[in-house]
């Protein structure tokens, strides 16, 4: 009897703690993050039905059925058969809706006029590249790389396309402008997070991985190192800026003014 | 070879180091077993107490830290590279010397044998061993601690590159890392050569009569793990020999080319990290089903004994089982949706990792299905079984949730999943691990445990687990990411210490009453109410043998089964139970 | 010792050391697949030509094989002194082969080639090195079963490890026939 009160109590308070979303996702601030979160509240809601109704069930099971004769049976197959095709329905369903959703934001052609930046990430820090007013990033050599000297990304002095291309250590993007980030590590490891975007990609040294978004809401948003890289896992930092576009403009602007 | 008479019987060895030592009896080997994952888990717990500790207090200046860790906690105050060791340190001992120890080896080697009525294991002289090699892998993993740098911090999944360029990736990366590699690598080979007994043993030595769907869900749980870790442990191997070479010959299999590392470009030519991911993984996955279907077939027994009551849908059951076991081995590409591997393959994996739900839900129903309208005894072995089945709707249905890789790409690396795997894996293999020891104890002692302290024990334990996982999925919704020594630096984190300190107590507070466990085992084992033969009044055939069991068990008078391992309640029978030798042919 | 029915004894050698092929295999597939996609993943793929003393090996392995089976058949027919000879031939093989790998890899030492010189050279030591480890084993194995051979020690328990021992041999031979396949045709191509 004890158990069922536990079991309820805990079912309460669960759900209670769900309920209250006092802990709960942060705003979204593009199209993707809030169907991100309709999606989430639908699984959200069946997951948590389930959770419920086993908890319900098993304390209802365990307050009845104690002291009495116990009732003869070995299984019921039609039983079997009726629980199997609604779970594999329920579950094959669920795969396939966000299967799609996956694929719109993995298989989508890059548009148009993203604004191109070249992410950087090393023990513990981030590290951004603009490719400056003649859009065109220079060549990087790992020989080059000089963290004391401003060149993270180990731009290579003798290409002239270089030059004027921009290094910053916070990504700024005009918001509701499509940015397509080149993801690379110069070491371990490491996952570009920022949980406004609703989105994570790891950055694995040795290959350059394209990433796209577009952040619709203007403000500060963390990023966040999302995979275990070294003691200063805890500490790589980093923001992003989204800026009214004349804002980013004029940002712009101003440090290719600076060179 | 003519079978031998009575008196030909061999007695037990003598030397105290052949009885308890170095015996060859499964029995004994499996108490060896048993007892080295108790230590590994209160080990294992310790670490881990460590960990929240520090989370909600990270300043705190604790002068036996300081003793301890000279280096690692200067001035008494742990520094992030001693909480990532102790982090990475009880994520192996616990996956490894707990969960794919006490289940398998621990309760297989000594229940097994007797459930099939077999004299011992095909391979005694192997089995002892697989044991001492196991306990030959802990040894080195403990020795991480001991040496320059210390424990490494990788993690127990030991992503390459930074658990393949050796100490200047951090400390602990050096020998550390290195002796780590090395017991993964002999842990490997002990649980191969225990999968091989277990799988030769259960093909071969069955009693007559004992066809294969009359063997006990706990058998079936052991066969089919064991051919998961005969395939999933060689893949271990050839990984960790892989890393090996990686960290100690230049070689480059896991290394890109032009890495820079404290200010220092290395040499290596264009190693895939990825690589080292597909082979963990690839064991990586089947390792967490190793880890809980023993504890699923402990969970049948146990809810059928104390429901009186068949297993509901035995053949069902089985072929979960089996299905579970087979899926299991096309999944493991859902721990890398955001790695950067190719979309196609993730919807892949998604819609695999989602089929696996199947097999889970039906055993889930079956179990609900053996307690309805059973006659419910709730001894402590039984308030376990039935706390499984809570925990694992818990853990499993958010499962659902992280199987999808759109809502992956929030939750990776989140708290939702470090919540996730301890409730489905950690916990629920943990509560099978407490009924099957309730369960099998007064078999394997000749005494029972106190069911008042084991009630005690269980009510803390299963509020306790809630409490410390379940906000846990609330911290990774707000995105708390995975692995932080502390959360001072982000804002958003800041929010979460509230959260966080409730789940420190929580957990503290449930560490400690593990002790009541530890001394109901051990008080138990001295003291406890003497156990008649079968105090559960179960069917499976250990239950036909005295408490303790005899060297060599039925010997050559091993009994011929003649029904299936659940025959409760038949109506018509002059007992609520049959036992599987008992009785005309069924 | 354990006390078992007549008959399970062979049964069960037989039973464990398939579940050993099995993992031996899928432990060889995993380095195969590491093989492959490390091959996929780079551009500086270059495979490792083997010495000529390579192929002698090969012959070597495979003489031994013969010779593995005829002493195994002779032992069946009864005939205890061609067991021993033959026995003892593989087992002077098997030696023979374990010395020639040691000497192909010193070989290739020589010329260049080491472990870490490229990931095709790396996959070509650490797969016949895991090979020769595993082959290792399995000399050990008919070694000891020679010595009691050859002081007329063969009980039955011991034939049923003749068989045991000369089925993992062949088990060798066929795996470095793939090893070879897999090193000198696909990864030189």
């Amino acid at each position: 009897m004890a158990l069922s009160l536990l079991l309820w109590l805990i079912a309460l308070v669960v759900a209670a703690s769900f309920a209250v979303k006092r802990w709960w996702l942060p705003q979204p601030i593009n199209d993707h993050a809030a169907g991100f979160d309709a999606w989430f509240a639908i699984n959200f809601w069946i997951a948590g039905f389930i959770f419920l109704a086993a908890q319900i069930a098993l304390g209802w099971i365990v307050w009845r059925y104690r002291g009495r004769k116990a009732r003869f049976s070995e299984g019921d197959s039609r039983l079997e058969i009726i629980w199997t095709v609604l779970t594999t329905v329920l579950f094959v369903t669920a795969s396939v809706i966000g299967a799609r959703m996956f694929a719109a934001i993995q298989f989508d052609p890059h548009p148009a006029g993203a604004l191109r930046v070249e992410v950087s990430a090393q023990q513990f820090s981030w590290n951004f590249r603009y490719s400056g007013p003649d859009g065109r990033f220079g060549r990087t050599d790992v020989r080059s790389v000089n963290d004391a000297a401003g060149n993270p990304f180990g731009i290579d002095g003798k290409d002239a396309a270089g030059r004027d291309d921009i290094v910053s250590s916070a990504l700024r993007v005009p918001a509701g402008r499509p940015v397509r980030l080149i993801l690379r590590s110069r070491d371990v490891i490491h996952n570009f997070f920022v949980r406004e975007l609703r989105i994570k990609q790891d950055l694995i040294p040795g290959m350059e991985i394209p990433f796209r978004f577009a952040a619709a809401v203007p403000g500060e948003y963390e990023i966040a190192c999302s995979e275990l890289c070294g003691l200063g896992h805890h500490q790589m930092r980093s923001v992003l800026i989204v800026l009214a576009p004349a804002a980013f403009d004029a940002w712009l602007a101003a440090q290719s003014g600076g060179r | 070879m003519a079978s031998r008479t009575e008196s030909q019987t061999p007695a037990r060895p003598k030397s105290f180091w052949l009885r308890y030592i170095f015996s060859t009896d499964h029995k004994m080997i499996g108490i060896q077993y048993f007892l080295l994952a108790v230590f590994a888990a209160f080990l294992g717990t310790a670490l881990s107490a460590l960990m929240r500790y520090h989370l909600v207090y990270p300043e705190a200046k604790v002068r036996w830290f300081g003793l301890l860790w000279p280096d690692g906690a200067p001035g008494g105050v742990m520094t992030p590279e001693l909480y990532l060791s102790l982090m990475t340190m009880h994520g192996t001992i616990m996956v490894f010397f707990v969960l794919t120890t006490v289940p398998q080896s621990g309760f297989g080697n000594y229940i097994l044998p007797l459930q099939i009525g077999a004299e011992d294991m095909a391979f005694p002289r192997l089995n002892m061993l697989s044991f001492w090699t196991t306990a030959l892998s802990f040894a080195v993993l403990c020795a991480a601690f001991f040496v320059e740098g210390g424990a490494p911090l990788g993690g127990w999944t030991a992503y390459a590159p930074l658990s393949a360029i050796g100490g200047i990736a951090g400390p602990g990366q050096g020998i550390g890392m290195t002796l780590w590699v090395v017991s993964i690598m002999l842990f490997s080979v002990a649980s191969l050569m225990g999968a091989i007994n277990f799988i030769t043993t259960l093909l071969d030595l069955r009693t007559r009569g004992m066809s294969l769907m009359r063997l006990p869900l706990t058998c079936w749980g052991w066969l089919v793990t064991a051919v998961i870790s005969l395939f999933a442990f060689a893949v271990l191997a050839a990984a960790g020999i892989l890393l090996l070479l990686d960290r100690e010959a230049g070689t480059s299999f896991f290394i890109p080319a032009g890495l820079i590392v404290s200010d220092r470009i290395l040499p290596n030519k264009g190693g895939s990290p990825l690589l080292f991911q597909h082979l963990f993984w690839f064991f990586g996955h089947p390792e967490v089903y190793i880890a809980i279907l023993p504890g699923m077939g402990v969970i049948s027994t146990v809810l059928s004994v104390f429901s009186r009551k068949p297993v509901f849908g035995y053949k069902a059951m089985v072929y979960a089982l089996l299905l579970i076991g087979m899926l299991g081995f096309l999944v493991w590409g859902h721990h890398m949706f955001t790695s950067g591997m190719s979309p196609y393959s993730a919807i892949a994996f998604s819609v695999l990792t989602l089929s696996i739900g199947v097999p889970s839900a039906i055993k889930t129903f079956n179990w609900l299905g053996t307690v309805w309208r059973g006659s419910l005894q709730l001894t402590t072995s039984m308030l376990f079984a039935l706390g499984f089945v809570s925990v694992f709707v818990a853990g499993g249905v958010t499962g659902m949730i992280l199987g999808q890789p759109v809502l992956d790409m929030y939750f990776h690396d989140t708290y939702f999943v470090v919540g996730h795997f301890h409730m489905i894996m950690g916990v629920a293999s943990v509560l099978a691990i407490f009924a099957g020891t309730f369960y099998w104890f007064p078999k394997m002692t000749g005494r029972m445990m106190s069911e008042t302290l084991g009630k005690i024990h269980f009510f803390i334990t299963f509020a306790g687990v809630y409490a410390i996982f379940m906000p846990m999925h609330l911290a990774g919704l707000a995105g708390n990411p995975r692995r932080y020594a502390d959360f001072a630096q982000f804002d958003f984190l800041r929010d979460l210490t509230s959260l966080h300190k409730f789940i420190t107590h929580a957990a503290l507070l449930t560490a400690a009453a593990q002790l009541l466990f530890l001394i109901n085992l051990v008080w138990s084992w001295r003291k406890g109410a003497k156990a008649p033969e079968n105090p559960w009044k179960a069917t499976t055939l250990e239950w036909a043998l005295p408490s303790p069991p005899p060297i060599h068990n039925f010997g050559h008078e091993s009994p011929e089964v003649v029904r299936g391992p659940c025959d409760f309640s038949v109506p018509g029978a002059p007992s609520d139970f049959l036992m599987q030798h008992e009785g005309e042919r069924k | 010792m354990s006390v078992m029915a007549a008959g399970t004894g062979r049964r069960v050698s037989f039973t464990g050391l398939y579940a050993f092929l099995a993992t031996v295999i899928m432990f060889f597939a995993a380095f195969t697949s590491a093989m492959v996609v490390r091959r996929g993943a780079s551009k500086d793929w270059k495979g490792t030509p083997a010495p000529a003393l390579l192929w002698v090996n090969t012959a070597v392995l495979a003489l031994g094989s013969a010779a593995v089976e005829k002493a195994r058949r002779d032992l069946r027919a009864a005939d205890r002194r061609k067991f021993n000879i033959g026995w003892t031939m593989a087992t002077l093989l098997g030696a023979l082969f374990i010395v020639g790998q040691i000497v192909v890899w010193r070989q290739l030492r020589q010329s260049g080639v080491y472990l870490n010189s490229h990931p095709g050279s790396a996959f070509f030591y650490v797969g016949t090195v895991a090979h020769a480890v595993h082959l290792a084993g399995g000399w050990i194995a008919m070694l000891y079963l020679n010595v009691r051979a050859l002081r007329l020690q063969l009980g039955p328990g011991r034939r049923t490890a003749v068989d045991v021992t000369a089925i993992y041999w062949h088990f060798l031979g066929l795996l470095w026939v793939y090893l070879l396949w897999l090193f000198q045709f696909w990864g030189n191509a």
